[in-house]
């Protein structure tokens, strides 16, 4: 085991916000492999660069993804950690949990791993930090023989995550927990085998707050909405103005249409104007609730920067009806037709936004058989180069 | 042999008995402080939640910690946030007080709810990363030091929501956040070409360019970077070790702000460049520490109730936005990529 001295780190135990050096120090008197993180950290601290070499590849009988390779280029310096590989667990949907299934994943992880995690990765799995090559098909074993499976990685289906929906939300509009249970396991194959050009991540959130950040973070974003009008208590809101709520200020005013007016005692709505932007719900949860007729909106394309700049979600379905009981096919048959398109036309390493904007909306509308509407647009467009098929013309 | 292809074990375990019996009936809900909420479903039942900041990178000691807490006040439920916090769910209202004490016995922070500073949305950093610019965890815990103030109370115009991405890939999704702070490469990478033969795709490493600067180089089977057309992204390294982007001396620390995901009001919008250039200076990031902080508390005094960031300064315009903050503008502010022209100002109508 290297020195373990770490001055630098150390300065990062200080201050009042829960430090990740504690938490690796409390690793170091059982696993070696901790000590050896921090003194590796510690030296990138010190130089100002990481120490981890690409990964390879590694992994477990059957899955193609799942495990992400790390090994460090200091391994004389840092045995212990000159294999350590990440293990990405699907989470529960909404990140619930009982404190069994937390135990179970903690004493697996103490026996075959360094013992530190993170709660959650960026894309929402249970990652584990930190485990030798020879331990990965035991850890798959145990956590299989326990009820746990893989996450994605590499070119496929990343696990679908979620809001905590209905389980603890009054504006969930679907069922995103169930939504997304569902579709994780419906596509099991596409999460573990890597087939496609690029990831494809699958957000859902119950309602345009988008707290899972679906619209920027996935590739396809399922967010909850509805088509009727809004439910309001006027009650409810006489009580909120009763106890100092800024009516006309902080609501009426702030109405992205302005469809919203005050008399005193009535909220009047003009719900053919309301786009449902949810601002008026989140001030007055107690008076306001969404409509009835519930389902979601289907954005497609969203990602970060990496290649040619991050996308927004872009509207493709505005209202989709989430039917549990045939099983969400509608919203699984468009899965199957996008994917076939883009396994078809996206180069390597391109999302499916990208490969929308390089061969045009036109054509993957057309594959994915949805007809054109002005709700996919802010405008049309404004330039004339118009691309004609073969048989509109003569 | 293991199970394959069994998917994450089914939710419906993984709920306390107050949320089955109410799942889908909730009506309402309320902030009783910084941190506690009360959920009242149509049954008349009440759920309360504690919100706890978290580190995200934790130990099992730490897990086994919160379980311990949610065994003796929970029933052996909790959850964790998409911003990694940790949710205490609570049935009885007599435990929400206790529970408050022991953690603040344990000294794990209360709060990130309402118009508050949430937990830091991260990525891996030098801790486990084979591409960053810079470390995630480092800065992180600075900057929630500097703002913890922030995370415990309730007084923003606006919830505010902070994200570090340790470089261009952005695995933190930072393009859409209040104040997103992104390592940054500035100078064009290095070709090994004796290990590029053997360890790398041509092909695949010249796709991998989206400004199409790196050609074949036939003579020495390797590739060459037209110098003028890189913009530093770094994808050519992650597809090959031996082009090199890593570089300390100029590796740096950038700002943006204004983006947020949420519809309500007014669009997502992205974030925009605020600070170009920072030093990358562990193990605190004292110039990172004190921008961000800067920023929240123009923010802070200039926003009207209720404004995010992005709706606060697309009011008041971006020019002002820069006049108010004190920043620099400077040709890196102009973009020149995808979106740029969208971004040029095409009317004469602007503030002086």
């Amino acid at each position: 085991m290297a020195d373990s001295k770490t001055p630098l780190l150390d300065q990062l135990e200080a201050g009042p916000w829960p430090s990740f050096v504690t938490e690796i120090k409390r690793m170091v008197p059982e696993k070696p492999a901790a000590q050896d993180l921090l003194g590796l950290l510690e030296v990138s601290y010190e130089e100002k660069k990481g120490h981890w070499k690409h990964g390879g590849i590694v992994g477990v009988m059957g899955y193609g993804g799942g495990v992400i390779g790390r090994y460090t280029d200091m391994p004389e310096q840092f045995p212990n950690v000159s294999e350590f590989h990440t293990v990405r667990l699907n989470q529960p949907s909404g990140w619930f949990y009982n404190t069994k299934s937390l135990r179970t994943i903690c004493d697996l992880w103490e026996k075959r791993g360094s013992g530190l995690t993170n709660l959650h990765g960026s894309t929402g799995d249970i990652v584990l930090l930190g485990t030798k090559t020879e331990e990965l098909q035991p850890i798959f074993d145990e956590f299989s023989e326990q009820g746990f499976d893989l996450g994605g990685s590499g070119s496929d289906l990343r696990t679908p995550s979620c809001c905590c929906g209905m389980a603890r939300c009054e504006y969930s509009c679907i069922d995103a927990m169930d939504i997304c249970h569902n579709l994780t396991n419906e596509f099991q194959d596409e999460l573990h085998r890597p087939m496609w050009p690029y990831k494809f991540k699958i957000k859902v959130s119950g309602c345009a707050n988008d707290c899972v950040a679906s619209i920027a973070r996935s590739d396809f974003a399922i967010i909850g909405t509805w088509k009727d009008d809004l439910q309001v208590d006027q009650e409810g809101v006489r009580e909120y103005v009763k106890n100092g709520l800024e009516l006309e200020d902080l609501v009426i005013d702030r109405c992205p249409t302005a469809a919203m007016s005050w008399d005193g005692n009535e909220l009047k709505i003009d719900n053919k104007e309301c786009v449902r932007c949810m601002h008026c719900i989140n001030v007055m949860p107690k008076a306001l609730r969404p409509g009835k007729e519930k389902g979601a909106s289907i954005l497609i394309g969203g990602k970060a920067t990496i290649l040619q700049s991050a996308f927004l979600g872009w509207v493709l379905v505005p209202f989709m009806e989430m039917k549990k009981d045939n099983n969400y096919e509608e919203v699984k048959d468009l899965l199957d037709k996008i994917w076939d398109w883009w396994d078809e036309n996206g180069k390597v390493r391109e999302r499916v936004g990208e490969t929308i904007c390089r061969l045009g909306m036109r054509n993957f509308l057309r594959a994915a058989e949805l007809d054109p509407i002005p709700q996919m647009v802010y405008r049309p467009r404004a330039n004339p180069y118009v691309f004609w098929w073969p048989e509109e013309v003569k | 042999m293991a199970k394959t292809d069994i998917g994450p074990p089914h939710y419906e375990q993984m709920l306390p008995p107050i949320i089955k019996e109410n799942y889908g009936k909730w009506k309402y809900h309320e902030i009783l402080k910084p941190g506690v909420l009360v959920h009242v479903s149509e049954t008349g039942d009440k759920l309360f939640t504690v919100r706890v900041g978290s580190p995200r990178l934790v130990s099992i000691y730490f897990i086994r910690d919160l379980c311990d807490l949610a065994d003796k006040y929970c029933d052996g439920y909790l959850r964790f946030t998409s911003r990694h916090n940790v949710e205490f769910l609570l049935g009885k209202e007599e435990n929400v007080e206790p529970l408050l004490a022991e953690l603040k016995e344990k000294e794990l922070p209360v709060g990130g709810t309402g118009n508050s500073i949430s937990n830091m949305v991260h990525t891996q950093g030098w801790v486990h990363c084979h591409t960053p610019a810079t470390d995630a965890s480092g800065i992180v815990k600075a900057v929630m030091d500097e703002l913890f103030e922030y995370f415990e109370t309730m007084k923003l115009p606006a919830k505010l929501r902070i994200s570090l991405a340790c470089c261009l890939n952005m695995c933190g999704a930072v393009h859409c956040s209040d104040i997103a702070i992104l390592g940054i490469h500035r100078k064009v990478p290095t070709v090994n070409h004796e290990s590029l033969k053997s360890s790398c795709e041509i092909p695949t490493v010249i796709a991998s360019c989206p400004t199409a600067a790196i050609r074949p180089n036939p003579k020495l089977k390797s590739v060459e970077i037209k110098e003028e057309r890189c913009m530093y992204c770094g994808n050519c390294y992650t597809m090959c070790p031996s082009i090199h982007i890593i570089d300390p001396e100029n590796d740096a620390v950038s700002i943006w702000v204004g983006g947020k995901v949420s519809n309500a009001r007014s669009a997502p919008m992205f974030s925009r460049l605020a600070v170009p250039f920072l030093p990358n200076n562990p193990p605190r990031w004292p110039e990172v520490v004190e921008s961000v902080k800067q920023l929240v508390e123009v923010y802070a005094a200039n926003a009207k109730k209720g404004e995010r960031m992005g709706e606060w300064i697309e009011r008041i315009g971006w020019e002002k936005f820069f006049e108010i903050s004190g920043l620099d503008f400077t040709d890196k502010h102009i973009d020149d990529f995808t979106h740029a022209v969208t971004t040029f100002r095409s009317t004469t109508q602007f503030k002086w």
